[in-house]
């Protein structure tokens, strides 16, 4: 029993990655119609905003130290980073602990403005050609950005760690008299992708704007006849979905030490949860993304690896075939949609 | 001639000459100058040439004439690949019987996830062929290894039965491919001034088959089949509606063009008895995609000028490095030597992703038709306005 | 640093139709005039440098570039000659090899076998590189390793692991100086009999390909041998980035070692989650939880940061050694590149020294002539102390270091500290040995 919980756990955990990146997808989808092969490295781009603040934050100056000497015996060159020298220690070393929870604030400018100028710069153009070249122009875009990450951060993953305080692990059990052990992190991660996903949804919900796009993603011609400058709300929502896939990396950098090819790893698997779910449906995506999560984590027990051997590296695309198959438009889509 | 137009035939006799000259085309630059790093005449270059050609071909008769995107075409590559090796391992070294294997095995694997993925179409029947093709990759990983031995890929060793072969040769080493004893390897080089040619056997061998396959697929486009697959491609629904049944016919594209991308895995093989799993993994699926498009779907030419443009840049931009660069710009005074690499160090070696990357965008971004497209720009610029105005308005849609 | 020129080819073609490809073109056999594959002529020599410059093993691969181009000063004679002075064999001279002037090539293995046969082959047909050297992973290493044997060029292997590189997959033309699981595992179980005990219960997650397997299989035997227990043996996709539905099951399995049979980008992440999971504060059995990894990677270690304090692992070489030739090596490197090099950086600059001082003793590039040279060549003074390349399997046979993660590191470097050196004895096995049975190195192949 506890293993099961354990392992619905982790599936809510992955889930929540899932869920958030597809969310992202969708919504690009669902308003502008592109297929965007670049959103795993809008990702992977948000990850290492992460990885820069704490860098800033660790600039550091040099002094000289007489008593102690370097690998090739040199004098050692003792670093103290400028903001334990301006705060002092205890304030300054705590900011720098801090590192990935304020890379939020850091991120979110850097990602909307990434995702202005994508859309602005370059996905505008491909508005009116076939699917196809947006995802040959996305992905040629999705290697040229990660390829720029890694020149400038090499190929190694680099470890970005949670603050101390949140880095131990929780019994999440204690209150039902189980034993159910788990990080902090990832309860926090969740906690974090369920608001997010929630400030998404309301937003759409509650808001005139969000009212707006809504309208667009139905039928943009007649909400641009009503004199609705939908393309500018459109941009703004690409900005949007692109803080969305950049703030799930920037919280995913403690969990997994970031490296330059992470996007790629979660593209597929990404397009996988969108399809699942339903194109264009955000609902569909959130729910889609845990599900997949979940059933995941089950594939991986070892007793049901030991009943189908090697179904854990199959199931997510096992699950999309038997879904695409049964119920072409996905667990939630709009008929119609996509199907030709 | 054989059956073709004028037009298809002229196009035939330069793919021909292409192939059968390539070893003196792809070496324009004498081997001692600093240039020779752009030669690509050598035989295992030449040989994937063509063998992604023959991949590239076959994949545009499902996408250039259907508008099917398959995601997942490089599983059957590597199920070609898988049976090629394993013929010669339990048969002998003859490639014949290994390639008519690979064929009728990726031919039946493409009959059995054709089926399956083309009851849905558009973006799904991506996602279906591309879910096929990652468990293929995964399971021939890890749990299929006795069948394809996992990481290592699967090889020959000197304890093979080879039935109708030796298990090891007299000197006890692992015998070559060959065809009727003609050794896939062997290669005559011939030395004319400052230049040396490669000419290979097994070059000559693919390029002959690829010749076929590039006949096959002409006559393919310009059949009352073909033109069947492109009323599929430009609306279904309407066809549907006549009261046709388009299924068996995208399945027979589908099958066609995955026993094409068998013969590519089988024609690997036998090049070099190697078969990896990453040759079913999605990224290997995707540069196909990418060959096809960026040459021209739905262009005859296209996907093996894309072919060539892609394998070109991994072979040859990969290999460059800092000390190269720093021959080439050694007549500069030394600090401007130093700045140009500075400048084009992060394109070249382990940079040739990023220049990858960047000319796809550049071609995708400006050439919506492919590199024919750029081609045919190119010609009409130089025949003129007069001829342009005809020219660009008939020929440059192909790509949809 | 050496300029890179393609002479060699025009001295080739003064052979006229001679200089094949790959192989001797069987209908010209009688007018060939090389006696072995891209035999060097002129005043220079290529080898061919075909390490992962894409993909997650880049940045390893760079290092050993680093080690590659420094190699390649050392023995043309320039630098301070790093560890060609404390070498033991004074065969080197620092005029190139033989005389001839070392040039090199560079190729992009991808980490996948295709392209890196691709990238040897170009090497091998188009440069005339009479050694391939280089890789950071196993299936690599052997991909290239029969390619090498069937082209008739030596293939000196860089960062490989596996049994089965010099075990069921060995090859007459192949050498590996890099040690293997087998020999981590003969390092490890000592230390880890002193340090935890003989009443243990491991649990093992391993990757899902062969080198995991041959590394698991390996561990398990020797941790057995010690009396622990094996209470799982659990395989993970390679793809697997998440590993936690993988660790929860171990909280309850009643283990107390988890040991993570993964290396690179999967070593990192299972470890960081591992670590999340709170197992190092675990109280199981009565004992404290331990995690192990067998096969360390200073390169790959910085990836977990604060995780790998304390865990112990092998390696087979590490910069803080303190003998000469380790010393002369960490200098040379540490002056030009203002770091200390990888273990992958030492064995790839130890296996060009050895090709090298291997050619000069045998007096011929001839690949045949290079394998005797090596087979059961003793040699010292190239950090791992005194080795032997064995003759039955080509094998290297040194000192294992058995390495702990450091707990207050002095720099960011400085990741591990060196537990123990087992010695050679130790880590010996019989070249029958059922873990590396099965293969036959079959003779030398000099090609054409």
């Amino acid at each position: 029993m506890d293993a099961i919980l354990l392992q619905i756990l982790n599936g809510l955990d992955k889930g929540s990655a899932y869920a958030l990146i597809a969310l992202g997808l969708t919504l690009i989808f669902g308003t502008l119609g592109v297929v965007n092969f670049a959103h795993g490295a809008l990702f992977m781009i948000g990850a290492f905003c992460a990885v820069t603040l704490q860098r800033l934050l660790n600039l550091s100056y040099e002094v000289v130290d007489e008593t102690q000497t370097d690998f090739l015996g040199n004098p050692l060159k003792v670093k103290t980073p400028y903001v334990e020298a301006w705060f002092g220690p205890e304030f300054g070393g705590a900011i720098i602990d801090w590192a990935v929870p304020l890379a939020i604030l850091f991120a979110i400018p850097i990602m909307i403005g990434v995702g202005y100028v994508m859309e602005r710069g370059l996905i505008k153009h491909f508005y009116k050609r076939p699917h196809a070249d947006q995802i040959l122009v996305t992905f040629g875009l999705a290697i040229v950005l990660q390829e720029v990450v890694k020149y400038f951060y090499g190929a190694n993953p680099i470890q970005t760690p949670a603050p101390d305080a949140l880095n131990g692990v929780v019994n999440l059990g204690a209150a039902i008299g189980m034993d159910i052990v788990y990080p902090v992190w990832r309860v926090v991660y969740f906690f974090f992708a369920v608001v997010i996903i929630g400030g998404i949804f309301s937003f759409l919900q509650f808001t005139t704007f969000g009212m707006v796009v809504r309208a667009g993603m139905a039928d943009r011609e007649t909400v641009g006849l009503l004199g609705i400058n939908i393309d500018r709300r459109f941009t703004i929502m690409f900005g949007i979905a692109a803080a969305v896939a950049g703030l799930a990396g920037v919280m995913y950098t403690p969990i997994n030490s970031p490296n330059y090819h992470m996007g790629m790893d979660f593209l597929v698997l990404s397009f996988v949860v969108v399809v699942v779910g339903g194109m264009g449906s955000l609902p569909g995506a959130v729910l889609a993304g845990f599900l997949l999560g979940i059933l995941e984590s089950f594939a991986s027990m070892n007793e049901i690896k030991s009943l189908i051997p090697g179904i854990d590296q199959i199931i997510i695309y096992l699950v999309a075939i038997i879904i695409l198959l049964t119920r072409p438009r996905g667990l939630m889509g709009r008929k119609g949609v996509m199907e030709d | 001639m054989f059956g073709l137009n004028k037009k298809d035939t002229s196009l035939l006799i330069i793919v021909a000459c292409l192939t059968m000259f390539a070893p003196f085309i792809l070496n324009p630059f004498p081997t001692d100058s600093g240039l020779a790093q752009f030669n690509a005449g050598y035989p295992d270059l030449m040989q994937r040439f063509v063998i992604f050609g023959i991949f590239a071909i076959g994949f545009n008769i499902l996408f250039g004439l259907t508008g099917y995107l398959s995601f997942g075409h490089a599983a059957f590559l590597g199920v070609g690949s898988y049976s090629a090796v394993w013929m010669f391992k339990l048969i002998g070294m003859n490639v014949i019987p290994a390639i008519v294997l690979s064929v009728i095995v990726a031919g039946l694997f493409a009959l059995l996830i054709g089926f399956i993925s083309l009851r849905r179409s558009g973006i799904y029947f991506s996602i279906l062929t591309l879910a096929f093709a990652q468990m293929s990759f995964n399971l021939a990983y890890s749990v299929l290894t006795p069948i394809t031995n996992g990481e290592t890929g699967l090889q020959l060793t000197l304890e093979d039965p080879r039935i109708l072969g030796v298990s090891a040769t007299a000197d006890g080493s692992i015998p070559v491919t060959n065809l009727f004893g003609l050794e896939m390897r062997s290669t005559f080089e011939m030395a004319v001034g400052p230049w040396a040619f490669q000419f290979n056997a097994g070059y000559y061998l693919c390029a002959f088959i690829m010749l076929a396959a590039f006949y096959l697929s002409i006559r393919i486009f310009r059949s009352p089949f073909g033109m069947m697959l492109r009323a599929v491609k430009s609306n279904q629904q309407r066809m549907n509606y006549t009261g046709l049944n388009t299924r068996p016919y995208t399945l027979a594209a589908f099958v066609i063009s995955g026993m094409y991308a068998g013969l590519a895995g089988g024609l690997m093989a036998s090049m070099d008895p190697l078969a990896g799993a990453e040759r079913m993994q999605w990224t290997a699926s995707g540069e196909v995609v990418l060959m096809t498009i960026l040459g021209g779907a739905g262009t005859l030419i296209g996907p093996v000028l894309g072919a060539g443009f892609i394998k070109y840049f991994e072979n040859i931009f990969s290999k460059i490095n800092d000390n190269v660069l720093h021959s080439w710009f050694s007549f500069m005074p030394d600090g401007m030597e130093d700045a140009v690499v500075f400048l084009i160090h992060p394109f070249i070696g382990k940079g040739w992703h990023l220049t990858l990357g960047i000319l796809f965008m550049l071609v995708v971004i400006f050439l919506p038709g492919g590199l024919v497209e750029g081609g045919q720009r190119i010609k009409g610029w130089i025949q003129g306005r007069r001829a342009k105005d005809s020219s660009t308005a008939k020929e440059t849609n192909p790509a949809e | 640093m050496s300029k890179f020129d393609v002479s060699r080819r025009g001295v080739l073609r003064t052979g006229a139709m001679a200089g094949a490809g790959v192989a001797l073109p069987t209908i010209f056999t009688a007018s060939s005039a090389a006696a072995f594959t891209n035999e060097p002529t002129g005043s220079s020599v290529t080898l061919g440098f075909n390490v992962p410059q894409t993909g997650p093993y880049a940045d390893e691969g760079a290092d050993e570039l680093r080690a590659y181009e420094l190699a390649v000063e050392h023995l043309n004679g320039g630098g301070d000659g790093g560890m060609m002075n404390t070498f033991s064999s004074k065969a080197l001279q620092g005029n190139g090899i033989l005389g001839k002037k070392v040039e090199y090539v560079t190729g992009d293995t991808q980490t996948k076998s295709d392209a890196a046969r691709a990238s040897a082959k170009s090497m091998i047909e188009k440069d005339g590189a009479v050694m391939i050297t280089g890789g950071s992973s196993s299936g690599v290493a052997i991909a290239v390793q029969g390619l090498c044997q069937e082209a008739g060029v030596i293939f000196m292997a860089g960062l490989t692991h596996s049994n089965d590189t010099t075990g069921k997959d060995k090859k007459a033309n192949g050498f590996r100086h890099f040690f293997n699981g087998y020999m981590s595992a003969a390092a490890l179980a000592p230390v880890l009999k002193n340090l935890y005990g003989t009443d243990r219960v491991a649990y093992h997650l391993t990757a899902d390909y062969t080198w995991g397997w041959t590394q698991e299989e390996s561990i398990a035997a020797a941790t057995e041998a010690l009396g622990w227990q094996t209470v799982n043996k659990v395989r993970t996709p390679l793809a697997a980035t998440d590993f936690s539905s993988y660790i929860a099951p171990v909280l309850n399995s009643g283990a107390d070692v988890l040991v993570l049979n993964h290396y690179g980008g999967n070593m990192v992440n299972s470890l960081t989650n591992a670590v999340q999971f709170g197992l190092r504060d675990k109280v199981v059995n009565g004992k404290n939880f331990e995690i192990v990894v067998p096969l360390y990677s200073r390169l790959m270690a910085k990836g977990a940061g604060e995780n790998v304090k304390g865990i112990h692992g092998s390696t087979n070489w590490h910069w803080t050694l303190q003998d000469e030739g380790s010393k002369a090596f960490v200098k040379s490197f540490g002056t030009k590149y203002g770091f200390p090099p990888s273990q992958a950086a030492h064995t790839c600059y130890v296996q060009t020294l050895l090709y090298a001082d291997a050619v000069e003793r045998a007096g011929s590039f001839n690949p045949c002539a290079v394998v005797e040279a090596l087979e059961g060549y003793e040699f010292d003074g190239l950090g791992n102390g005194p080795t032997l390349y064995r003759a039955e399997d080509h094998q290297c046979f040194k000192d294992v270091l058995v390495v702990r993660g450091k707990e207050n590191p002095t720099s960011e470097f400085d990741l591990l500290e060196v537990v123990e050196v087992t010695p050679r004895a130790q880590v010996e096995y019989a070249p029958d040995h059922p873990m590396f049975a099965g293969g036959n190195l079959g003779a030398c192949n000099p090609g054409a």
